[in-house]
């Protein structure tokens, strides 16, 4: 009897379980909270393939506990030898045939939707200036890190995706290391970031980020690719057209910008002369990636919501990190790329967290 | 029958390789053993097309300008050689004429042997030019599917030669007639994937 | 030179197991080294399931952490699950079929010895500077860019216990091929010896990619190969392939045994013989046809294309309908039969809805546009434990309970049994069903940590919690097993009293030729048919009593396995590529285990071995001292 409990009750868990889907999670995180047009078909996917395979439960479980009640043999008697039946063929062609229709009802919107996510022409068309159209940011995955450069306007930046919504984003994803793997899961499922290769795909942002709990989007590395696997982490900051021209020229107007190692600012003088090496401070300019040595830019740097990718967005936090970031991200590259004092990390924080594009 | 029947041309069965059902076992075995190793031969042949003229920038040697046909040829025509005279032992076994079956062995392995000689000299030559295994992927591709092959003609030879030293002095019996057998037909399994090296690497290179 | 000598001292049974060619005994030291894996991998899951239990925990390390992840993995797959597997597989097989051995008894006991110190090497990394830390699919980017000796144990290690697998593959197909009873026709073997059959196929086909992707990877890391360096012209998206073609299969080579085993129990503790037995058999070579068609579902997100992915999609789909059949058939061997709820039957009962749960989740993640979001997610952790717990794990343990009297000769307590069912049972659900929900709220599976507030704390915990009652049923097995080995009773023959195949129909203890006389097979389900024409014997002869043909024992396979693992030492710390030479030594240590393998080879070749007989005489004295009066089967 107890075991009977048990399975009725799994049977209403199931049941439950739709409502329970759709208010689950939160909302900056979970692909059950879609936020984008490729988050919501896979979403719609998922609720079709979670109603079929809640059919085929239900039959099983259904078939499963009268056999088990009604055959025990305490019910049949103890000396009783079943009748051995050899099968039947009637039986077998219903549950070939079934499942066939089933899996046809799923697969016809799943070769469908597979189409339509992969479809990328639309990134290499161009107006009659030969500008292209459509927005599209190279990401490139590092130990660690993720880097967003934006080719139309010549910009770049690190760790804070920013994006427009209301239009289809196009993604160049590449690993400048080892494999990584590109993941917002409210606006939509991941897709690698090969050593080889070029990986194109699109999101669509639905809703501005600003009224999410931390007022952006998490993004997530998906491919084992190290110790600091784990805390690979990223934010997407999705912004109105007009806001993101804004943004875009705020990030243009940095071009030049540099630290001054002859600066009256402790932290300035001690960033041109120890940092800077790896660490653009001006968002204009060949993606950092290709020049020697690179380092997350850090021309946003006040403007992001965390340090290193996942840290609290304060100097306390971003002082801790500098003095030890092996303690916090194992395995990154910046440890020991540099030598510094306790007061000047202090001036280098209160510096780094002065650089801004966002007007306060 | 088990393994000290004495026979004679008369009495010798049809087919001594599978008339115990140890020689049943190995036959069967051994032509799983076969279906395995193409399995590994095709992987290898995947990464080698995947990976052909592959190498950093400016890599100079591509397959027009590494490989001579004419020595290819003539290894695929010594190891195809081979081939035959291993099926004319076989042939012998069948008559029950061990004496045959150990001539024909032993010029399978001498052609084997030189083949693998020439394998060695073209590997040291393109050494040589600087294609060194290390040089590019296409190289580590290269060496890797021939060298597998090569290893394989190095084990056939040491085995084969094991065979003819072991029995010289005995004769045919059930108990030998499968090794012999089995030692053929993995003969002519190395020969028919160096057809296709000949075929994919050195033909389609140069030519495609 | 016979295994029946009596008493032994302690050195000599230890060389006896060294050189045993018996299947049975083998399966005995499969049971043991697979068990041993079993708990080091189980240990390593418990320790991070701790390590996760709340958000930036720090009980373990992030280094240690992907070490013990790629462990588990490993582990569990390659030298836990495979070779409890092959326990059964050697056990009951050759009973099942009426042979007194497996085809080549030499190349058994040698699969079984490159399995385990294969399994040795590699868990010697624990000790030599770091286990392997790159996942136990070992991506070729990241399994280049690990440092240390890491990555090379494992190359090393699977590669000698995968070429003991392949070998114990070819072994049974041979087996099952020819060394059937008279009457034991294809279409009337059991269904375990089918499911072998199949798993031996795959493992025949599917092994060798995984074996030239490693050597790829061991000539890459060891020998400065380029394969995978794309600086190079390397392409690291070929080993993806390769492990795949590989991998998928694998999963069907883990999960068809399974199959079997419950095939077996089901109609037993039904009282009725399997339901649809040839549409099991076409469903069984189906889904291992198919299983080499969907290797790409793996790699959804890699970039193929929508044409591939779109491909690979619809194939996965298609193995639901195999499956599907299968599921049904023993829902009807249940239907209208008389079912006795004892401890194999419990798991079996348990395995039909978990493996459910596991199968239909495998077919949204089978839906690709879903799976972008499903891969490398704690979905995926959920969807593959539910299979491999649910299915494999069930059925190992289930099989553990049944067999028991055939291995041993005892009877493992039952009530312990039940209680032990339902701690793992409760304790599977709790870890696994809620990590479902972890991965679609956007948790990453591969994390040694979490920060808090992302919504993931309350069922990292409690999935925690199952894990820890999942370890408390394993405990309580080891437990069940010691008080039986101490205070168990002689089970005797045919102790479940409804079983249906020939393996039951051997007196215990078996002899180690098995049969006295070869079996005649009259149809499905021999041993059941014998009981109900009321046989006393429990089987009918298809030859007089006679001169049995037995292999002789070697230590040679031993040394064999030796040398390899030797050789490895020497592959493993290979002076090339290293700036110094500090380790030239390494050479002659590989030189000195290939040479000990191939003189080894040899030896085997050169030195007849025509095996022995044991002669009527023997065999009814023997048989005196085992069951009390001459000729007697019971």
């Amino acid at each position: 009897m107890m075991k009977g409990l048990k399975k009725w009750g799994l049977f209403s868990l199931l049941a439950a379980m739709m409502v329970f889907l759709s208010g689950c999670g939160e909302e900056f995180i979970s692909a059950l909270k879609p936020a984008g047009e490729v988050a919501r078909e896979q979403y719609n996917l998922l609720m079709l393939a979670i109603t079929i395979m809640t059919i085929v439960v239900v039959v099983v479980t259904v078939i499963y506990l009268i056999a088990f009640f009604k055959f025990r043999r305490s019910k049949v008697g103890e000396d009783v030898i079943p009748k051995q039946v050899e099968g039947s063929h009637k039986l077998e062609i219903i549950w070939t045939v079934i499942p066939i229709i089933l899996l046809l009802i799923l697969a016809v919107p799943t070769v469908m939707t597979t189409y339509k996510l992969g479809d990328v022409a639309a990134m290499d068309e161009v107006d009659e200036d030969g500008n292209p159209v459509a927005l599209t940011v190279d990401v490139t995955a590092k130990l660690y890190w993720w880097e967003f450069s934006y080719p139309k306007y010549d910009i770049v930046t690190a760790q804070e995706l920013v994006v427009p919504t209301g239009e289809k984003v196009y993604f160049n994803l590449k690993a400048a290391d080892v494999k990584h793997s590109f993941w917002v899961p409210a606006i939509g499922g991941k897709m690698d970031t090969n050593v080889d290769n070029l990986n194109k795909f699109y999101l669509v942002f639905d809703k501005e980020s600003e009224d999410l709990k931390d007022g952006v989007f998490y993004g997530k590395c998906a491919e084992l690719c190290g110790p600091s696997h784990a805390l690979m982490d990223f934010k997407v900051k999705s912004v109105s057209p007009e806001n993101f021209d804004k943004w875009v020229a705020a990030m243009q107007a940095t071009e030049g910008q540099t630290a001054d190692p002859e600066s009256t600012d402790l932290g300035e003088a001690t960033f041109a002369q120890s940092c800077i090496g790896c660490h653009a401070v001006s968002a204009v300019g060949a993606p950092v990636s290709l020049q020697q040595n690179p380092g997350p830019n850090l021309t946003t740097f006040g403007d992001r919501n965390r340090t290193a990718g996942f840290m609290d967005h304060t100097e306390e936090a971003l002082q801790q990190w500098i003095k030890d970031p092996e303690k916090y991200k194992p395995g990154n590259l910046m440890t020991g790329k540099y030598q510094v004092t306790d007061e000047e990390i202090e001036a280098l924080a209160s510096y780094i967290m002065g650089l801004s594009v966002e007007e306060k | 029958m088990d393994y000290n029947t004495k026979f004679t041309p008369q009495t010798w069965p049809e087919h001594a390789e599978q008339a115990t059902l140890e020689g049943k076992n190995k036959f069967v075995g051994f032509w799983l053993f076969l279906a395995c190793e193409i399995v590994l031969f095709a992987s290898l042949f995947a990464t080698y097309l995947a990976l052909k003229n592959k190498g950093p920038a400016g890599m100079e040697f591509t397959t027009q300008e590494l490989y001579e046909l004419p020595l290819a040829f003539g290894m695929t025509m010594i190891l195809l050689t081979s081939s035959l005279t291993s099926v004319y032992a076989m042939y012998h076994m069948k008559n029950y004429n061990f004496k045959g079956v150990q001539l024909w062995m032993f010029i399978t392995v001498l052609l084997g042997a030189s083949f693998l000689a020439l394998e060695v000299y073209e590997f040291n030559h393109y050494v040589g030019l600087g294609f060194t295994f290390g040089s590019s992927a296409f190289a580590s591709a290269f060496y890797t599917l021939v060298g597998t092959h090569g290893f394989h003609v190095s084990v056939g030879l040491v085995w084969i030669t094991a065979l003819i030293l072991r029995n010289a002095k005995r004769g045919l019996s059930l108990y030998n007639a499968p090794k012999y057998f089995v030692a053929s037909l993995y003969w002519h399994f190395i020969d028919v994937v160096w057809v296709f090296i000949f075929t994919v690497v050195y033909l389609m290179g140069v030519v495609g | 030179m016979s295994s029946s000598v009596k008493k032994k001292g302690f050195g000599a049974t230890v060389w006896d197991y060294l050189t045993t060619v018996d299947h049975k005994k083998i399966a005995v030291m499969y049971l043991l080294g697979g068990t041993l894996f079993f708990v080091i991998a189980g240990l390593e899951a418990v320790l991070m399931r701790i390590q996760l239990m709340y958000p930036e925990n720090d009980f373990v390390s992030a280094g240690t952490f992907n070490q013990l992840l790629t462990m588990h993995g490993t582990t569990m797959l390659f030298l836990a699950a495979m070779p409890l597997l092959f326990a059964f597989m050697n056990m009951i097989v050759p009973l099942q079929i009426g042979a007194r051995d497996v085809a080549f008894p030499f190349l058994n006991s040698l699969g079984f010895w490159l399995f385990f110190l294969g399994g040795l090497f590699l868990h010697l990394s624990f000790f030599m500077g770091g286990a392997p830390d790159a996942g136990w699919t070992s991506y070729a980017s990241l399994s280049l860019y690990s440092p240390g000796h890491g990555v090379d144990f494992y190359v090393l290690g699977l590669q000698v216990s995968g070429a003991g697998t392949l070998i114990s593959g070819i072994n049974f197909l041979v087996t099952i091929i020819n060394m059937r009873a008279p009457g034991m026709t294809f279409m009337r073997m059991p269904l375990f010896t089918w499911t072998t059959f199949v798993t031996s196929a795959l493992i025949l086909f599917g092994f060798p990619p995984l074996t030239a992707g490693l050597i790829l990877l061991l000539f890459d890391r060891m020998f400065s190969a380029k394969f995978f360096d794309v600086m190079y012209g390397g392409n690291t998206i070929i080993w993806e392939h390769l492990f795949w073609i590989f991998g998928h299969p694998e999963v069907y080579i883990l999960v068809l045994p399974a199959f079997g085993l419950f095939s077996e129990i089901i109609p037993t503790f039904s009282r009725k013989r399997l339901f649809g037995y040839s549409s099991m058999v076409f469903a069984t070579i189906l889904i291992g046809f198919l299983g080499f068609m969907v290797w790409a579902h793996h790699m959804f997100t890699v970039g193929l294309g929508p044409t591939a992915n779109a491909i690979f999609a619809v194939a996965t789909m298609a193995i639901a309908v195999p499956t599907g059949m299968k599921v049904f058939n023993w829902l009807l061997t249940v239907w209208g039969g008389s079912i006795k709820v004892t401890t194999p039957m419990l798991y079996a009962l348990g395995f039909i809805p978990s493996f459910v749960a596991g199968g239909v989740t495998g077919i949204m993640q089978a839906t690709a546009p879903l799976d972008y979001q499903l891969h490398d997610s704690y979905f995926i952790v959920a969807h593959f434990h539910y299979v491999i717990v649910g299915g494999i794990v069930l059925g190992l343990l289930g099989s553990t309970h049944f067999y028991w009297p055939l291995f041993f000769n005892r009877m493992l307590n039952e009530t312990l049994g039940k209680i032990t069912f339902w701690i793992f049972f409760i304790g599977f659900h709790m870890t696994f069903f809620l990590q479902h929900f972890l991965g679609l709220m956007g948790m990453p599976r591969r994390v040694f940590t979490y920060m808090p507030d992302q919504g993931w704390d309350l069922f990292n915990f409690i999935s925690t919690i199952g894990a820890f009652l999942m370890s408390a049923g394993v405990i309580l097995l080891v437990l069940n097993v010691i008080i039986t080995a101490i205070k168990g009773e002689p089970a005797g023959n045919d102790p479940w009293g409804d079983t249906r195949t020939l393996e039951w129909a051997i007196p215990q203890p078996i002899p180690f030729y098995n049969f006295r006389q070869t079996p005649l097979v009259r149809g499905l389900d021999p041993y059941w048919i014998e009981k109900q024409e009321g046989n006393k014997e429990g089987m009918v002869y298809a030859e007089p009593l006679g001169d049995i043909h037995m292999p002789n024992n070697s230590i040679v396979p031993f040394v064999m396995s030796l040398g390899l693992f030797i050789a490895s030492f020497g592959a493993l710390y290979s002076p090339l590529g290293v700036a110094d030479d500090s380790r030239t030594w390494a050479i002659p240590v590989l030189v000195i285990g290939l040479v000990i393998t191939f003189g080894s080879m040899i030896y085997r070749s050169l030195k007849d071995d025509h095996g022995y007989y044991v002669t009527v005489a023997e065999i009814e004295a023997l048989e005196e001292e085992l069951y009390g009066k001459k000729g007697g089967n019971k």
